[in-house]
């Protein structure tokens, strides 16, 4: 019995690797901040939100599976939670039933596995109780799949012959077993056999040819001989036990995968209420296959910027389908690192089947999102710090691939402009010929409009708008590079404000 | 000729009494160290009386070299070393069957024995009938060997122990636990009960679990319970278990006394080439030496301290420096000088375990040798604990020497290492040089380790050697020993050199 919530033919792996640029991603683009909104707090749901948004999909088909899956959940949040609540406490009650100090006694582990497996039990008819009265009420294939999984798999015949074994196993007609002559004559390959039914008539029973047995007993002071009846007892019953243990550890995963899968759908439902309630659009976006180019959008606003401010925020819409490449200039606090960070948080959240923080939103899936931004520490030693960002762009370049997508943020300007433009020039053209697609926040003119020259069909500039008062849009336009970057506006904002 | 023996050919030369005592010279050499490594984890064995015995016979150290030299074969190695290891298995099966207290697990134990034994003798028959045998001493215990397994008294053996086990493999019976009373009876195919509760919880498999499975003791002895139980299967069972006692009765004298023999004593070869392999493995060679116990000609090339190398490859895993040596016409006394730390004294001792190696009929370190069968070795080398009493020591020292000396005849070794450093110089060169006119009047082969130059050219018997350095680093030691006449000079001159203050040098640089 599998969940089969987060794929459609396997297991979600919270296990797995996530991409070796995870921190990089994650400072970047905030991503903590979003983490938390999905967890409200919670440590298992923050770590799923992580697993999930960062270990991205690259496949069409299972973006839309959890698209629709999250569409039944944002009809059945209650529902939903519920189910969630039920794994939550299966696995709890089975964690307070513990061991102890006889996980070496087959007979105890034999005894706790019938108690945790009696309370998994009743969980389960829990899951069967709800699949038979909310099953309508989902439309996804996911939820579909799995309530017509609960219903098969969990009849009140199967729930009956488990009740017959747990009570079986408690030997109230001793416990038969067999065995062979092993080293030194010593019973060995003890194995517990079924006592054979006594369902037999009198006559039958009188006239059934008994084979020879002998029987002895242990003296009631033979404390010794008590020890080692035990013993055999506890050989025979062994596997039995190790068997039943087995099964509550595969039922607790179970659980434990149910947790785990729709950890995911109740992050976004935690997420979704926070930016409904502060009235934010959000939109299922539509993926199309990576090979294409597509960026277009309405309204894509940062979501972690709008989850830690109160103020009102702009939102940007861009028209960029066949394009490779997106040049950003313009004004200082103009908006383009959030801009740049809400292209790659849009990314994510669409590749691991979210809904994004726009009104409209369709992009290529990319194989690979990387970021390169320009980074704070180090400022004294100009030489040291282009050597680490070239060798941080050496180790994103070792793991590209055609169709993976790169943020470039303020690169590669840790040396003069010429040299800088000259750097950057050759590794986006390199790239480009690879067919990655590229977005780049730059204050350097020489470079921009070096690209702009060059008149590529496949490139596009975006511009920080300016009003005329000097005062900023926090929106981007379509526009030639300029030449200066409006260092003068900032100055004047921060003397005077300083006056 | 019959088998007797895979260490002796002939009875006459098998040890006439086993002593534990090691020579006198082994602590000098090192040989302890080496005989130490050689039978480490053989105790049982009792190797040590082998390795403490030279052999005074060319012919028998060439039976021990022929059987050497197939125990090369790694197949044939590998299968005798399967025998031995059966026998040991056997013999700890044995030691139990003693120790057990139930009268049924003394006779499984029993059984099993000599079960164990069966399969060692009808394992090595085929193994050896598939060898290339060239040694007389293998090609004689072949034979043995094969009569022994064709016998009655080995096949009946062989077939009433597998008709027993067979029987005892085939009981199969069930208890039946309740309160504290068991019932004992014959299985009668009832379903595992395991796997019907594992199949009922089969659909919620997701992969591997932890196992719970208890692990039980596995001592070997039961309790009064299981022995109860095992009573009753006999019961179950009459007739297996009649034979069962029978079979140990009839069967205490299984062992064959010539195979137990054999067994112990091809640990010899064994183990002094597993000791062996060792060092192959770091590549240095090992060689067969030619023996001669008339013309005192002997040469090596390419030979090492054993002992030296053994801790060199243990411990700290560095190269291991090899030396050649040779002496020719009436050549006989290597007298070895220079610097110390050099390798002077290792020299010696290699000499020395060459020869007693040998002497065991046992392969050498080196790429070739020929070496000399002596009748006595004798060391003398500096006690270091009298060093409170020069005039003590150097008295102790004349003593052991003159007993040395009185002792050696012609055919014997001597190896001296460093005497008379407890005196003055003068006195050192006047007494070395009234041992070295004893040692070259009585003709024996002789190292002899000094810090005196003069004793090196004495006569046209001694061979001046001296160990060396390296010139650009003098710090640094060669270990190499080269033949060299002993100025005393050699190593003032290289670090002469590295400073181009040589004569030649600067005659160069003065213009």
């Amino acid at each position: 019995m599998k969940a089969l919530l987060m794929y459609r033919d396997r297991d979600f792996d919270p296990q797995r690797k996530l991409p070796w640029n995870e921190q990089a991603l994650i400072q970047d683009l905030e991503l903590n901040t979003l983490f938390n909104a999905m967890a409200l707090g919670e440590v298992f749901l923050f770590e799923m939100a992580k697993e999930a948004i960062l270990g991205s999909l690259n496949d069409l088909d299972t973006i839309r599976y959890r698209q629709n899956i999250l569409k039944d959940c944002l009809e059945n949040p209650s529902i939903v939670r519920d189910i969630y609540a039920i794994a939550i406490e299966s696995i709890e009650k089975e964690k307070k039933n513990y061991f102890g100090m006889f996980s070496k006694y087959p007979a105890a582990i034999l005894h706790r596995s019938i108690d945790v497996l009696q309370m998994f039990v009743d969980m389960l008819k829990k899951l069967r109780t709800i699949a038979d009265e909310h099953a309508d009420e989902f439309k996804s294939e996911g939820f579909t799949i799995f309530f017509e999984m609960l219903k098969n798999e969990l009849g009140d015949e199967y729930f009956t012959s488990v009740q017959n074994h747990l009570r079986e196993l408690t030997f109230r007609d001793g416990v038969l077993i067999s065995a062979e002559l092993g080293k030194g004559n010593k019973g060995t390959h003890y194995i517990l056999r079924k006592l054979q039914d006594k369902k037999q008539s009198w006559v039958e029973r009188i006239f059934a040819k008994k084979p020879p047995a002998y029987t002895f007993s242990i003296a009631d002071r033979d404390e010794s001989g008590a020890r080692a009846l035990s013993e055999l007892n506890e050989r025979g019953i062994n596997l039995v036990a190790n068997a039943l243990a087995q099964s509550t550890d595969h039922i607790l995963s179970f659980f434990s995968m149910l947790r785990t899968e729709l950890a995911f759908y109740v992050g976004c439902l935690n997420l979704h209420e926070r930016l409904t309630q502060k009235g934010k659009p959000l939109s299922f976006p539509l993926p199309v296959t990576p090979g294409e180019r597509s960026h277009s959008f309405s309204g894509l606003y940062d979501v972690c910027l709008a989850l830690t401010l109160e103020h009102r925020i702009v939102g940007n819409d861009m028209h960029a389908d066949d394009k490779d490449l997106v040049i950003i200039t313009g004004a200082n606090q103009g908006g383009k690192s959030t801009f740049l960070r809400s292209i790659g948080l849009s990314q994510l959240m669409m590749q691991c089947g979210m809904f994004v923080p726009a009104e409209s939103f369709c992009a290529n899936i990319c194989d690979g999102l990387f970021t390169h931004y320009k980074r704070e520490e180090d400022a004294t030693m100009n030489s040291g710090k282009l050597d680490e960002e070239l060798s941080r762009m050496s180790a994103i370049v070792d793991n590209l691939r055609s169709n993976s997508l790169v943020l470039f943020n303020e690169s590669f300007a840790a040396t003069n402009e010429r040299e800088g433009s000259e750097i950057a020039r050759q590794i986006i053209c390199a790239l480009l010929e690879k067919r990655i697609k590229v977005f780049f926040v730059t204050h350097s003119y020489e470079f921009a409009h070096g690209f702009h020259n060059q008149k590529r069909e496949n490139a596009i500039f975006l511009r920080a708008e300016r009003q005329t008062d000097g005062g900023r849009t926090f929106r981007l336009s379509e526009g030639e590079p300029s030449p200066t970057s409006y260092g003068e506006d900032l100055y004047n904002r921060i003397f005077k404000a300083a006056n | 000729m019959s088998f007797q023996s895979i260490l002796f050919e002939r009875t006459e030369d098998s040890l006439k009494k086993e002593t534990l005592a090691a020579p006198v010279f082994f602590v000098d050499l090192n040989l302890n160290q080496i005989i130490d490594a050689i039978t480490i984890g053989k105790d049982e064995y009792d190797l040590k009386p082998f390795f403490n015995t030279p052999l005074n016979d060319i012919d028998a150290i060439k039976y021990r070299h022929e059987i050497m030299q197939d125990l090369e074969n790694k197949t044939l190695f590998e299968h005798i070393k399967s025998f031995s290891q059966k026998m040991r298995i056997m013999r700890e099966h044995i030691a139990k069957v003693e120790k057990l207290y139930y009268k049924y697990q003394k006779e499984s134990w029993f059984l099993d024995a000599v079960e164990i034994y069966c399969d060692a003798i009808t394992s090595l028959v085929h193994d050896l009938s598939l060898a290339e045998l060239r040694s007389r001493g293998f090609l004689a215990f072949r034979e043995y060997l094969a009569n022994y397994a064709n016998s009655d008294r080995f096949t009946s053996l062989l077939a009433e122990t597998k008709e027993l086990k067979a029987d005892l493999s085939s009981v199969n019976y069930c208890l039946l636990i309740k309160g504290n009373s068991i019932k004992v009876r014959k299985y009668a195919s009832e379903i595992d009960y395991s796997i019907d509760v594992e199949e009922t919880f089969e659909k919620f498999k997701q992969g591997a679990v932890k196992d719970y499975r208890v692990e039980f003791s596995t001592w070997p002895d039961m309790n009064h319970v299981e022995a109860k139980v095992l009573d009753l299967v006999g019961q179950l069972y009459p007739d297996t278990f009649l034979n069962l006692d029978n079979y140990r009765a009839e069967n205490g004298e299984y062992l064959d006394e010539t195979m137990a023999v054999f067994d112990r004593e091809i640990q010899f070869y064994l183990a002094y080439l597993e000791y062996v392999a060792k060092f192959k493995r770091a590549e240095l060679k090992f060689c067969y030496p030619r023996i001669s116990n008339e013309g005192k000609e002997v040469y090596n090339y390419e030979g090492f301290d054993l002992a030296l190398a053994n801790k060199l490859i243990t411990q700290h895993n560095s190269s291991i420096v090899s030396n050649d040596f040779h002496l020719q016409d009436k050549e006989r006394i290597f007298v070895v000088s220079g610097p110390n730390q050099g390798g002077k004294t290792t020299f010696a001792r290699t000499f020395g375990q060459l020869h007693y190696l040998a002497s065991l009929g046992c392969p050498v370190p080196g790429r070739e040798a020929q070496l000399f069968l002596f009748d006595r070795l004798f060391t003398h080398f500096e006690k270091e604990e009298n060093i409170k009493n020069l005039s003590g020591k150097l008295q102790d020292e004349l003593i052991r020497i003159h007993a040395i000396l009185n002792q050696a005849t012609s055919n014997s070794i001597i190896i001296m290492n460093e005497i008379f450093t407890s005196t003055t110089l003068k006195d050192a060169v006047f007494l070395g040089k009234k041992v070295i006119e004893k040692i070259i009047q009585l003709d024996l082969l002789c190292v002899y380790v000094t810090f005196i130059d003069e004793l090196a050219s004495i006569s046209e018997k001694t061979v001046s050697l001296v160990s060396t350095i390296v010139p650009e680093n003098p710090a640094l030691r060669t270990y190499k020993i080269v033949r060299r006449p002993a100025d005393g000079l050699s190593y003032a001159l290289s670090i002469a050199e590295k400073y181009q203050l040589t004569y030649d040098c600067l005659k160069e640089r003065i213009k």
